[in-house]
């Protein structure tokens, strides 16, 4: 199976092949093709951060501005009142904020943890076991028992309703990644390194502790950084299982506002003046939900320059049988 | 030595290496395993007993293919199974053909610096929740103040109800996936094919052949393996579909149901709102088999074609 076969691309970044340019060598497009192709490539890669930029934008605008100009990239009316009032308003955002970094970060640490600690005994040559609890993990790949019993499990088996912990436990092993993870063991850490350790008395615990999780260390933050990501995304498991507020984490938050806006406009008819105007008072501003939308992606959005290199290398993981 | 004997020595010896793997045999058993026996759910008539999960997954009476029968005699039946497998085909095609002509103008683009802003902006969306997307596309789409109308507007058109109208839906649901996904996907398959070996290009150009002709007949032929393997993935998630795409960009708005119900929403909905358990179960079962086999079929037949490009 191929996925035994994937290459090491952890360490990889995408390099592009160095080729001599010289004008007409038959391997470099001609200057005019290149200026059609970085018009085409340039557009969509504007097209991909204008919306933020936009939003971005609104959060910033006086709310008057907005209702008469409506949504567009360039306001003149400079506000911040949007983020005071975010930040004062309630505490929510101080809670939700909280739950998502609290998920985020026992999700990532549990992730990580179970991940590589599955994937290690796979890699080990005289494991007696490594073929059974491989196709043990690969078969749950290929074949997933649905939304229904896995919803069922988690309320009524394990009770995990309205609890933090059902925010975390749904990624925190990823099957995937065990099998990357064990290829990259057995392409960066020779079995003799492990053997000699053995000879020297090592245990197999201070083995993975002292050998395996250091040499494995830029790999673990490639993971991590995709799984961190992953769960300061997640809204699903908040959807299925929190009523709380207190444990509505943000990306929950600002979908619930998003739906009692919806739900204002979808039943504005059947609703009585008073009810209508007590709810529009009650709702977000226009600026203030582009605000909160910010918040939600500033963490990802300001890493991202950071982390790119990892943000790449984790992509082309996909790449197999390059 | 007896085999058992023999289980029972390894297990001995190899007792560290299971209690690292123990965390993961548990947990794969308790989410994993016991949600693929709970599909039994789909041909029974489950009810909650207060003596938990397990004793009501026990003891609740067989019905055979009854639950079946309920969920294709629903209006919404024929609705989420063409559009779930309609939108699944769409999306794989479509993204792969965006994904691969994006991945090679960054190949043959000759201003490097440019190429690498170019490869960080265009993954950018990637890593946005459907939450965000949805908020994003509200942006563009708002009735009275969205970017598109305003537009249309100055132009002088009448604005359009964009969220009222299913018809606009399919264009919107796959501009969106393009846009998200295209990058992503571009990525890596530029990674594939840096990894060819330049000397055929250079013997290629020795040859006389031209850029496009070293494209279709060097460059395209190599990503096979790659391309198979995307499609025998695809393939059998045909009757998967991205639940956040179909549930948060729409805004759950039922008026558009015709164009945005999938299995995934229908599903959702049927538990959470309707507290029906039985028959999206079946739907669910109907998913996971029918992904499985044709995630089979679709590796035998690239397998017997050419074994170098299947999955397993």
């Amino acid at each position: 199976m191929s996925l035994y076969k994937l290459d090491n691309k952890l360490l990889d970044t995408v390099a592009l092949p160095r080729r001599r340019r010289r004008k007409n060598d038959g391997l470099t497009i001609k200057p005019l093709t290149n200026v059609i192709f970085n018009i085409l490539v340039g557009a969509f890669a504007i097209s991909a951060i204008i919306p933020f930029l936009m939003v971005v934008s609104i959060s910033f605008t006086e709310e008057s501005a907005i209702s008469k100009y409506g949504y567009r990239l360039f306001h003149t009316d400079f506000s911040l009142k949007a983020y005071e009032y975010v930040f004062s308003a309630s505490d929510q955002i101080y809670r939700s904020f909280f739950v998502s970094v609290v998920v985020t970060v026992l999700g990532t640490i549990l992730c990580l943890f179970m991940t590589s600690s599955y994937a290690y005994p796979l890699y080990r040559r005289t494991f007696p076991f490594k073929k059974f609890l491989s196709l043990y993990n690969f078969f749950t790949m290929m074949f997933s028992g649905g939304l229904v019993p896995t919803y069922l499990v988690m309320t009524q088996l394990l009770h995990l309703k309205n609890t933090i912990w059902a925010l975390i436990i749904g990624g925190a092993l990823n099957s995937f990644w065990v099998f990357i993870m064990r290829t990259f063991y057995s392409t960066t850490i020779p079995e003799s390194l492990i053997d000699s350790a053995m000879i020297d008395g090592c245990t197999e615990f201070k083995i993975y502790y002292k050998i395996v999780l250091p040499i494995s260390l830029p790999a673990l933050a490639t993971l991590g950084l995709f799984t961190a990501v992953g769960y300061w995304n997640s809204w699903f498991e908040a959807l299925l299982y929190i009523e709380k507020a207190e444990l509505v984490p943000l990306q929950y938050m600002l979908m619930q506002i998003e739906r009692n806006i919806q739900y204002l406009i979808d039943n504005a008819h059947t609703l009585d003046t008073q009810q209508l105007e007590y709810m529009r008072a009650n709702l977000p501003a226009q600026s203030v939900r582009n605000a909160i939308t910010v918040i939600v992606v500033l963490p990802i959005a300001l890493s991202y320059p950071f982390f790119q290199k990892y943000f790449i290398r984790g992509i082309t993981i996909g790449a197999v049988k390059g | 030595m007896t085999k058992k004997k023999k289980f029972k020595e390894n297990f001995l010896r190899n007792i560290p290496l299971l209690l690292m793997a123990l965390p993961g045999i548990v947990y794969i058993f308790v989410l994993r395993y016991i949600p693929i026996y709970g599909i039994i759910i789909a041909f029974k008539d489950f009810r909650i007993h207060k003596n938990g999960f397990l004793y009501s997954l026990m003891t609740s009476k067989w019905v055979g293919f009854k639950n079946f029968e309920f969920l294709f005699k629903t209006q919404d039946a024929k609705i989420i199974f063409r559009n779930t497998i309609g939108y699944s085909l769409l999306f794989l095609f479509l993204g792969m053909i965006f994904q691969i002509i994006v991945a090679l103008l960054l190949l043959e683009m000759t201003n490097r610096r440019t190429v690498k802003v170019y490869q960080t902006l265009i993954i950018f969306p990637h890593f946005l929740s459907m939450v965000i997307v949805a908020f994003f596309v509200y942006v563009f789409l708002a009735p009275n103040e969205g970017v598109i109308n305003n537009m249309l507007m100055a132009m002088g058109f009448q604005k359009i109800e964009w969220y009222m109208e299913p018809k606009y839906w399919p264009y919107i649901l796959t501009i969106v996936t393009l846009w998200k996904g295209t990058g992503y996907g571009s990525i890596m398959y530029l990674a594939t094919i840096t990894g060819f070996d330049q000397e055929l290009y250079e013997a290629a150009v020795i040859d006389g052949a031209t850029k496009w002709q070293q494209t279709t007949n060097i460059t395209l032929p190599l990503l096979k393996p790659i391309i198979s393997i995307m499609l025998i993935l695809g393939l059998s998630n045909v009757l998967g579909a991205d639940f956040g795409l179909f549930y948060q960009v729409p805004r759950n708005i039922p008026m558009l149901n015709p164009a945005t119900n999938v299995i995934p929403t229908f599903v959702y909905r049927a538990l959470m709102n309707m507290g029906n358990i039985v028959m999206p179960a079946a739907a669910g079962l109907l998913q996971s088999v029918a992904g499985f086999i044709l995630i089979i079929v679709a590796n035998t037949v690239v397998r017997m074609i050419n074994p170098e490009n299947s999955l397993f």
